[in-house]
């Protein structure tokens, strides 16, 4: 509003402020004067001199608001000029000075991020690192930390030896350094437990500060670090020192413990004991404001035990009966949570929610109804006995959750319900105006209901029922599954019954949800507002990292010429996030939704790949190659000596989830080659070329690169499974040549062969020890669970979880090839040791021994 | 990413920006309009102080009739943006001499700005000590317009003092008599069920300081609590007098406290900032003293008639007296009339906030008051039974009374010239929530 700016301007009395005021001021108005310039650049220039001139005054505050207010100026031609200025103050006598200069770099940075580079900036900002003053230190790695974070090359990357620089500086720097300084620490990684356990000693004092940030920073750093330790007495120990400082965030305002409880949430994630003694400071207070019960609530689930069961349960009940609504559903919720988290305290739950319904509060009986479903589901066959005192809240429901939960549980205890029949029938009458989600229950309850009890009453329902969910909606999903059922009752109704009343598979809490990678992410964010949001950076900060441009790195297309000299300005709009990161040169890309950078082949695969399963025909793949892009070289599989001088290196490569034949083709012979044709021999995956193979004409000491699409499944090979590909090649002017190619299993990995946890746990569970295959590698040896775990999601190996087993490291991870065979892969491995032992569990073990020799070659390369 | 802001901006309730500073490009100026538009008029203001809006995201606290609104549109540090808000209000209070409201922003539009840009640099923090800034940065008319060239002395000081190891204290301070006074205030945070089984009961205190010593005196602070003592008696291999210690559940720290040297040795040491500070915060759960005792009983004699019986017990020290008691009892929203009778103190119907307030000047010691008092209500149609009632509330100070029992046990000055100084302890112990519901 610089309505309000020009006013302050005209109440200034200047004559009766002090010299040094009026020259703070003067700052203001060539601020002012900016956003002329901003329009009007060449103007701009004019202001410079009066800058430059400043950065020379005898006074370093005059000093310092020079050099401050250049970097303020976002004009090309200016920062031109502010680099002279910028060089001295970084060296300057005064540390205000060089404090503020440290942060100028950061600014021009963002501006112009190859003059920072090309002038030596960076270097003398990792000279301020060793400056005698704390404060100097700080904020030159709050600026590090920032550039790094801007730019995929390594810039700031933090040495054993600047770790201890900066925590030594630590002790002696402000509460904000302390917090910049403890956020640029939690990306070191520790060589190994002991190196962990002395930084941690040297940051826990830290957990005693009065600034939350501080303390959550800490935090952070501390947790980070514990991944490493291994001594379960330090860990023990280190979990009781969190606590306290913990618990003491929740005495700050309101706004903080916000910020606190959602990353505790996180905390008790993945480290339940910290605060299990600890649920009484989660209770709410009556005038906690709503974000705070809220959050509370969330953690005292997750604190909930069969200890604390009774008293949390009190809670829960005193809050079920407060006046806000959206609180009291939720401690409804709870309740039946820690009913279906806890077996033994089920029943006691359950009595709280049949106190809550007695009260008769309709919103808190529909909540309940809700909840009491989801018990039904996890405990079958235990409370039905309280069926009857539901029954009687039935006319009070109004919502359609609550009234979909209620027909359900009629439906599926019809048969333990006398009156179910006509319960079912108070509601038919207006099944035209129920919301879909009731009417789909209404059906299968109906159903249900004429199953159990195949008597006239349900019989005539059934045919009411099934013509309103036909021919009287317009919901697909209604009439599908009413089409359904009425097709399988007048077939085989003993089908029907095998179908509709078939055991349930049981629900589980959900009160631990996050997925073990992001929580991973989330705890090495805590503080910031990905902590907050449960979201990775990523999928709220559209901003792009600038990336240097080196003569090495040369994109595929060039429509990026000048990019890096243009500021990355943060896009506002949720729609079109692609439309910046499109410019945005592979290597820096993290964004979620990856762009593919040439989607031409992706999209011709696939055609391809469909046409050719139906008529063979592969006409259409002439139209435009895919180019190979260039990777390490190809091994080559048909030597020039053998083949009269055409020499040929072949892989079998994955790309956008499409198998492709890579291959190179070079002639040194003496006579051009053409009208190459290609044949694959049975094989145990049934690779097959998805169309005919594209070459041009060869002339002599050419080569030529083609991407040859692939099918499976075409012709399968009997017998055992292996690794052989034997193809043919043939020309116009060469006999056929014959040659062996072996197949890696890796390509066959499809991208969608993540696991859930728990299914993971479930298929592990599922399939017999007998479809275990171990192998030991003892060459192979892991240098980083990072880096391996990169390496193998590279080819669709994905991680699923991780722990500890003394020193050893277990990964978990998921594949699965064509036909949705998985594949569970277990490697123990201790760090930095040679020797990986690798367990797999497939439906497939015959593939066992193929995985292994991938593995075994991808990990060794 | 420790950047706490892209921009800051100060609303009044109606949303008009009162001001306004950007402290990064990434942000564009009207993103306050979104703030206005999706989160003042759509009162949602209550639900979440953390709030995403296209690319930005917004974290804001009211302060009396201001919102201070931060805007971000990278992964910021939210702990830090928040507590920069706190401090940086602090700061502008300590300006101002007191108020931070609206009308206290529009008379000090010039020296906010000058504040602004000097509290954070490109979204960082820098130093908020008032104590440092003040040295620099001063108020219209605080200075006399007679002194022609005030500023040229001290400046260089500044710099020196704003970045130095210790940020928040200047040299060259003088004082005739040295005084220290501390104030231990504590808050006893309850709350109890209608059966009197305390629930939930914690105490949180804090030592406040007030310096007039001069020059660079380094301070020791002794407490009774256990850890301390302990450490005491290990190192002068002598055990510790008896006398009652405290189990302190945590401490935080005053920046100017060394920590690491807390953390060996278990000492509070420091070099204060001059004038009034909180050198610590500590909170207890165990063996608190609860200064009263309330045992209510409520009776509905049908539908139109209540019957309230509150009794007041206190249980600290006969010799001492609380002020300032005032115990709210909540009523149902239709009651019509009512009628009291008290041993002490004065009692009323607030209807403003459903409440019976009783208030008691001066409670001594080791004594008891009841409040017995007969509410009639309106009969309504809809005759649910409602919510439970929310819970009884009291407030009260009880001057030299720790309900955790922590005593100063020695306060050690030393300064290189060796002054004497007259040290001051006050305790007082207040309601933090003390609730009991019924």
């Amino acid at each position: 509003m610089s309505g309000h700016d020009s006013k302050y301007f005209s109440t200034t009395k200047k004559g009766e402020i002090p010299e040094l005021k009026e020259e703070l001021n003067s700052q203001y108005k060539d601020k002012r004067k900016d956003a002329v310039k901003k329009s009007q650049p060449d103007l701009a220039i004019l202001a410079v001199n009066t800058f430059v001139k400043d950065s020379q005054d005898p006074n370093p505050l005059i000093r310092a608001l020079a050099v401050r207010t250049m970097g303020c100026i976002r004009v090309d031609k200016i920062t031109e000029y502010l680099c002279d200025p910028l060089q001295r103050c970084l060296k300057d006598d005064d540390p205000y000075v060089r404090k503020t200069a440290a942060i100028c770099v950061a600014k021009l940075y963002d501006i112009n991020a190859e003059l920072v580079e090309d002038r030596g900036f960076l270097e003398a900002l990792k000279d301020l690192i060793s400056d005698n003053n704390p404060m100097v230190v700080a904020n030159a790695v709050a600026a590090l930390a920032e550039i790094q974070e801007n730019s995929s090359s390594p810039i700031f990357e933090i040495t054993g030896n600047t770790l201890s620089k900066l925590l030594t500086a630590l002790n002696e720097c402000t509460e904000w350094g302390q917090v910049f300084i403890l956020d640029a620490l939690s990306k070191y990684k520790a060589a190994d437990a002991r190196e962990a356990e002395n930084i941690v000693e040297r940051v826990t004092p830290r957990l005693q500060h009065a600034n939350c940030a501080v303390v959550l920073s800490a935090v952070k750093m501390i947790l980070q670090q514990m991944e490493l330790i291994t001594s379960t007495d330090v860990v023990r120990n280190l979990c009781k020192k969190m606590a306290p400082p913990l618990v003491t965030l929740l005495s700050a305002e309101p706004e903080i413990q916000y910020v606190a409880l959602r990353n505790i949430n996180l905390i008790v994630q993945r480290r339940p004991t910290i605060l299990a003694h600890e649920i009484k400071v989660f209770f709410c207070k009556y005038n906690d404001p709503i974000y705070v019960k809220m959050e509370k609530l969330e953690i005292m689930i997750k604190l909930a035990s069969d200890r604390n069961i009774d008293q949390v349960l009190l809670e829960f009940k005193e809050y079920a009966t407060e006046v806000d609504v959206d609180f009291v559903r939720k401690a409804v919720r709870a309740i039946g949570r820690c009913a279906i988290k806890l077996e033994r305290a089920a029943e006691r739950c359950i009595s709280v929610l049949l106190e809550l319904i007695k009260i008769k509060v309709n919103y808190v009986v529909q909540e309940a109804i809700i909840v009491i479903k989801d018990i039904f589901r996890r405990y079958p066959n235990t409370y039905e006995s309280i069926i009857a005192t539901l029954c009687e809240s039935l006319d009070t429901l109004d919502e359609p959750e609550a009234k979909a939960s209620m027909i359900w549980i009629i439906g599926e205890y019809a048969e333990r319900i006398d009156n179910a029949d006509e319960l079912l029938e108070s509601f038919l009458e207006s099944f035209p105006e129920e919301p879909a989600q009731v009417q789909l229950q209404l059906l299968t309850a109906t159903v249900k209901l004429f199953l159990k009890k195949p008597t006239e009453g349900p019989q005539q329902m059934i045919q009411v029922v099934l013509n309103n969910a036909t021919v009287e909606t317009d919901n697909p999903d209604l009439r599908d599954r009413a089409y359904i059922y009425w097709r399988l009752l007048s077939t085989d109704p003993e089908a029907a019954k095998d179908v509709v009343l078939a055991e349930k598979p049981v629900i589980s809490d959900d009160s631990n949800q996050l997925d073990p990678s992001l929580l991973d992410e989330l705890l090495s964010n805590i503080a910031t507002l990905s902590s907050v949001y449960h979201k990775p950076p990523e999928a709220f900060v559209t901003r792009v990292k600038t990336t240097q441009k080196t003569e090495e790195e040369d994109y595929p297309d060039g429509g990026e010429t000048g990019y890096s000299e243009s500021p990355s300005h943060a896009v506002d709009s949720a729609a079109s996030p692609p439309a910046t990161s499109s410019s945005a040169p592979h290597a820096a890309a993290r964004q979620p939704v990856p762009v593919t950078p040439a989607p031409v082949p992706d999209l011709l695969g696939d055609l391809i790949g469909l046409d050719n399963d139906n008529s063979g025909n592969g006409a259409i793949v002439s139209v435009d190659q895919p180019t190979v892009p260039s990777g390490p070289p190809l091994p080559v599989v048909l030597a020039a000596s053998t083949g009269q001088g055409l020499q040929i290196s072949a892989q079998l490569v994955r790309r956008d989830g499409q198998i492709f034949y890579s291959l190179l083709f070079e002639n040194n012979s003496q006579i051009p080659l053409d009208g190459f044709m290609i044949q694959f021999n049975k094989n145990t995956f049934g690779v097959a070329a998805a169309g005919p193979l594209q070459v041009p004409q060869l002339l002599p000491g050419t080569s030529a690169s083609t991407l040859l699409p692939m099918v499976l499944f075409q012709n399968i090979a009997p017998g055992p499974p292996n690794t052989l590909l034997q193809v043919a090649v043939k020309n116009n002017q060469q006999p056929v040549w014959y040659f062996n190619d072996k197949v890696s299993l890796l390509v066959f990995f499809s991208e969608d062969g993540r696991m859930e946890r728990s299914a993971f746990l479930e298929t592990w569970k599922s399939l017999p020890d007998s479809n275990e295959v171990s192998k030991d590698f003892p060459g192979i040896v892991v240098n980083s669970v990072e880096a391996t775990l990169d390496l193998l999601a590279a080819s669709n190996m994905f991680f699923i979880a991780k722990r500890k087993h003394a020193n050893q490291d277990v990964l978990y991870l998921s594949a699965k090839i064509p036909r949705g065979i998985p594949f569970l892969i277990e490697l123990t491995a201790v760090i930095g040791i040679p020797g990986l032992k690798c367990a797999i569990k497939s439906p497939s073990p015959e593939m066992a021994p193929l995985f292994f020799e991938a593995l075994e070659n991808l990990l060794k390369s | 990413m420790p950047v706490a802001a892209s921009a800051v901006y100060f609303l009044n309730l109606r949303g008009d920006v009162l001001i306004n500073r950007l402290y990064r490009d990434d942000v564009g100026g009207n993103m306050v309009d979104a703030f206005r538009m999706h989160i003042m008029q759509t009162k949602e203001l209550g639900t979440c102080p953390v709030r995403q809006i296209g690319g930005c995201s917004f974290f804001y606290m009211r302060i009396s009739n201001v919102y201070i609104v931060i805007v971000v549109s990278s992964n910021a540090n939210v702990a830090c943006a928040f507590k920069f808000v706190v401090e940086a209000v602090t700061l502008f209070k300590s300006y101002f001499g007191g108020a931070f409201d609206e009308d206290a922003i529009r008379n000090n539009f010039v020296l906010i700005y000058e504040l602004l840009d000097e509290i954070m640099d490109f979204g960082y923090p820098q130093n908020l000590s008032p104590e440092i800034l003040k040295l620099y940065i001063t108020q219209e008319g605080v200075r006399s317009p007679f002194s022609s060239k005030p500023a040229d002395k001290p400046v260089p000081n500044a710099t020196l003092q704003v970045t130095g190891a210790v940020g928040w204290r200047r040299e060259g301070l003088v004082y005739k008599k040295n005084e220290v006074f501390l104030d231990i205030v504590e808050s006893v945070n309850l709350l109890m069920s209608s059966k009197g089984s305390v629930l939930r009961c914690d105490v949180t205190g804090k030592i406040l300081m007030k310096c007039f010593l001069s020059g660079m005196p380094d301070l020791k602070l002794g407490l009774n609590d256990k850890i301390g003592l302990e450490k005491e008696s290990q190192l002068k291999s002598r055990p510790t007098k008896s006398g009652k210690t405290i189990e302190l559940d945590d401490v935080t720290f005053h920046q100017c406290v060394n920590l690491t040297r807390f953390n060996s040795e278990k000492t509070v040491s420091f070099v204060p900032p001059d004038g009034e500070f909180e050198l610590m915060k500590y909170r207890i759960t165990e063996g608190v003293n609860l200064p009263f005792r309330v045992l209510p009983t409520i009776k509905e004699l049908g539908r139109t008639r209540m019957e309230v019986n509150v009794k007041v017990k206190s249980v600290f020290g006969a010799k001492t007296f609380a002020l300032g008691v005032v115990v709210k009892i909540p009523v149902p929203k239709q009651t019509a009339k009512t009628s009291f009778q008290v041993t002490s103190g004065r009692a009323k119907y607030n209807a403003a906030i459903d409440c019976l307030v009783w208030k008691i000047r001066k409670f001594p010691g080791q004594t008891e008051t009841t409040l017995s008092a007969e509410v009639e209500l309106i009969s309504t149609m809809t005759e649910k039974k409602s919510a439970t009632r929310p819970p009884i509330q009291m407030e009260f100070q009880v001057p030299m009374f720790t309900a955790s029992g922590l005593r100063v046990r020695f306060l050690k000055v030393w300064e290189k010239s060796g002054y004497n100084t007259v040290e001051w302890v006050r305790y007082i112990t207040k309601a933090g929530s003390y609730e009991i519901r019924c």
